[in-house]
This record gives structure tokens, sequence and C-alpha cells, in this order.
């Protein structure tokens, strides 16, 4: 199959970018996005030019490493689904397709389709742990777990910290992420002694880099790979403002 | 995770206010007392199909009592002012600080048509409310005025096309504002149940749209002819 791909082609973060258009003919359907990607780099290196920069790891979708827009939305038309899972029989012979790096101001871009998502990382060091002593392993089951706890905090923990939701968000919000880390580690025993703490800080880092402030829209929600639920949003905000009353 | 992780930057911790979170809840807050008010001020409206005695008096009644009045009043402007102010600042964020450089192609994934207006409704309602408060509470809004005669001056104010035209535009606003505002507070504030956010979500959606329709009865019934 064909596929006129326009993709944002950015030489370094301090260059400024622009969409350029190509042609890939010659796709096999049942490759994935960043299959094709290959492809069209192999064509791109035997011709001299630069191949197009994405960021990619497992190519299983359980990284977290890959991710771009795709005709406007993040990781593209398929739910539930990452860019490299995406395959291209879910497009049409022909179809033109819109590559765009994730689009926020604190995921600056450092090259074509690659942001740096080092802002994701120090939020988690803000409070996206838990303190305990490793060193010998305790007695499984020591510690009783409501199921339905472990159930919502394992959702949460599906989170693989890709982008999208930022991404899709119209305000560049990273609610959805914060608020996944702070229910999969807040809803355990494990986890519970710091969830005040953590909520201050893990918000208060969400601020300083500059993301967006959540609206309620859900787009995050729909655009996440994962299907992480806004419940964890109001979760960091109940935990939020129960920490900002008990604060002393 | 990340693959270009760089220095972890010095946490400096910020108040309340300053939050993106904290701001939305001091929104939140301050608009369900906002809520109440429309509420309430509709169920004293309605009033007008008892005809103009009894609104009158009814009238009469809350200016009898001027410190429970003015109580209220201050209390509405303070709420007013709490949740522009929080709109604003977070408006500037969303729109003008978080994404710098826009997207090419931008296709929305959700149907939120009252969530994604909330910047223009919010505005409009508040021109509303400015010239709403020049004509029915000061007497200066350009329809006839007659100090203690609210039927009178209602039935008079809403007689003019243009007048009624923009109530009913700003009401329509105004429910479509409720109707997300009213569920989206939950989440703000911290509540989101599968079994209860779907029904919350149904519910802020008719309590909006009774707003619209009972509010709007009245300049259409004045047009009509049907409160004279
Ligand atoms: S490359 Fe790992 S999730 Fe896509």
């Amino acid at each position: 199959m064909k596929l006129i791909l326009h993709i944002w082609r950015q030489k370094n973060a301090a260059s400024a970018g622009r969409m350029v258009r190509y042609e890939a003919g010659d796709m096999n359907p049942d490759m994935s996005m960043l299959e094709a990607l290959d492809v069209l780099n192999e064509r791109l290196i035997e011709k001299g030019e630069e191949p197009v920069a994405f960021e990619h790891d497992c190519r299983e979708g359980i990284c977290g490493s890959c991710g771009f827009m795709i005709n406007g939305v993040a990781h593209g038309p398929q739910r539930l689904t990452t860019t490299c899972q995406l395959t291209l029989r879910h497009f049409k012979d022909g179809d033109e397709l819109y590559l765009e790096p994730w689009r926020a101001k604190a995921f600056p871009v450092l090259k074509d389709l690659m942001v740096d998502r080092g802002a994701f990382d120090r939020i988690i060091a803000a409070g996206g742990y838990i303190s305990v002593s490793t060193g010998s392993a305790p007695d499984g089951n020591a510690i009783p777990v409501a199921k339905d706890n472990a159930d919502r905090a394992m959702d949460a923990a599906a989170c693989i910290g890709c982008g999208a939701c930022v991404a899709a968000c119209p305000n560049a919000a990273a609610a959805l992420f914060t608020g996944a880390k702070i229910t999969h580690l807040g809803l355990l025993p494990q986890g519970e002694p710091e969830r005040h703490e953590r909520a201050l800080n893990m918000v208060a880092q969400w601020n300083i880099e500059g993301f967006g402030a959540c609206t309620n829209l859900g787009e995050c929600e729909a655009a996440c790979p994962k299907g992480i639920r806004l419940e964890v949003i109001a979760r960091m905000n109940h935990d939020y403002l129960a920490a900002s009353c008990h604060r002393r | 995770m990340s693959t270009t992780a760089v220095a972890v930057a010095t946490r400096k911790s910020l108040r309340f206010y300053d939050t993106t979170v904290g701001k939305k809840a001091v929104m939140a807050v301050s608009g369900v007392v906002l809520f109440g008010f429309v509420l309430a001020h509709m169920a004293g409206n309605l009033q007008i199909y008892e005809g103009p005695e009894k609104l009158n008096a009814y009238a009469k009644l809350l200016r009898a009592m001027p410190a429970a009045l003015w109580g209220a009043r201050l209390t509405l402007l303070l709420m007013v002012v709490l949740h522009i102010w929080s709109s604003v600042k977070l408006a500037l964020l969303n729109k003008l600080e978080a994404r710098p450089t826009g997207y090419v192609r931008h296709k929305s994934q959700t149907a939120g048509y009252a969530a994604r207006t909330m910047y223009w409704s919010g505005p409009i309602i508040l021109c509303f409310v400015i010239y709403h408060l020049m004509e029915f509470t000061l007497g200066v809004g350009g329809t006839p005025y007659q100090e203690g005669n609210v039927y009178a001056n209602v039935v008079a104010g809403f007689k003019v096309l243009p007048v009624s035209a923009f109530y009913i535009l700003s009401m329509i606003l105004l429910g479509m504002h409720l109707s997300h505002g009213l569920s989206s507070l939950f989440r703000s504030l911290g509540f989101d149940h599968p079994r209860y956010t779907p029904v919350i979500k149904h519910l802020a959606i008719a309590i909006g749209t009774l707003i619209v329709i009972g509010n709007i009865s009245i300049p259409i019934s004045v047009l009509a002819g049907w409160v004279k």
C-alpha cells in the first residue's frame, strides 16, 4: 500500500521545524507505524538524506518510549494502542498521515518526532516512589490488601508514561499521568504513609514544569493507550486537597 | 519512561493557590455558591406567574432585610471575584503558556461541547450579569424603570426584543456553562465514582436545561403577551 506522510522535521532543539511531505509507496499493511518509518528511513539513508528521528524501545506497547501525533490524535486512531502497536492496515491505500511530535512547553522537541519527557521523570522524583528499606524480602501476604484496592492500583500502574495524555490535552496538563502514579501508590498499604506528601510534591512539580491545568475534558482518557481512567485525577485532587488541609 | 532524564530540579513547594489543583478547587467552590444563587433567583422570578402583587411583595421582603441582603450581595461578589480570578489565571496558563507551538492537525476525541466553550460562555455571562444589574437593580439599562415595581419593570424590559433576545442567549449559555461545571466540580473536588459519576453528568445536563427553560420562559411569556 501507499501512504503520503507529512512529517515534522526539526534538526535540533534550537532550530525551527517544518512539515515535510514523503510518498511512501510499497508498504506492507501488516507493518507497524514504526516499521513504516524504518522502511522510509532506509530509503532516505540510501538517498543520502537524514532519517526521521523517533523514540522506540520495546515495540510491544509496554515501555512507553514511542508515540507521536497521527492526524491530530495521540498514538493514532486506534484506541488503547501505542504507536508501535498500530498497524498500517487501519489506514487506507493512499491515505495522507500527518505525523507530529507531542506538543507542550514541558516537552521540548529534541529532533523530528522526539521530545524530551524529562519533566515526567522529575514529577516521579518528586514523590512517585515509596520510602522503604530494601534488603531482606518481606513475607508474601504479610500485609493484607483489599481486592478492590489491589485491582484499582494495578489499573493505575498500567501507565507507561508515554505522554499521550499531555499531548492530547488541549491544555497540555499532566493530570492523568500524575494522578495515575498517585493512585497506584496511594491505594496500597506501602504507599499510604506518604500519601499526602506525595500529592503535594508531585502536583507542585507538575506545575513547576509548566504543564497546563486540568479542565476535565477527558481527552487524555480517550488518548491513553493503557486505558487509565479520569478517576485517577479525582483521587489526586482529593489527596492534594486533603493534604493541604492537614498540612501543619 | 523517558529516555532523556536530566538533573532533578530543586523542589520548592507551591502554596495552595499557586497550584492548578488549588485554583480549580477555588473555582469549584465559588461555582457551587453561584449556582445556589442562580437556583434561588430563578425560584424567586417564577413568582411572576402568580401576578404583580406576589412578585412585588417578594421583592419588598428581600429589601426589608438590609443586613441579610448586603451580606448575600457581598458574599456573591466575593464568589464572582474568586471564580473569575481562578479561571482567568488558568485560562492564561492553558491558552498562552502550556503549549507554545500548536499542532498542524488536531482532532478532538470527546464530544464536550459545553466544556470547550467555557472560555467564552463565562465572559458573556459576566456581561449579561452587569447589564442585568443595570437594568433591574439600578434602573439604568435603557428600559422603563419604576422603583419598587419589579413586575412592571420586567414586563416593560422584556417587551424590548433585543433585550429579550440577549437574555435568552445568555440563559442558554448559562445552561451550557452549568451543565459542564456542575459535574466537573465533583472531580475538581476529588470525587469520581463509576456508579455515581455518570448519574451526576446526566443530572448536571438536566439541571442546566431546567434553568434555561425556567428563565427564558419569562421573556417568552412577555413577548407572547401571556404575562402583561
Ligand atoms: S516502543 Fe515501547 S511502547 Fe511503543
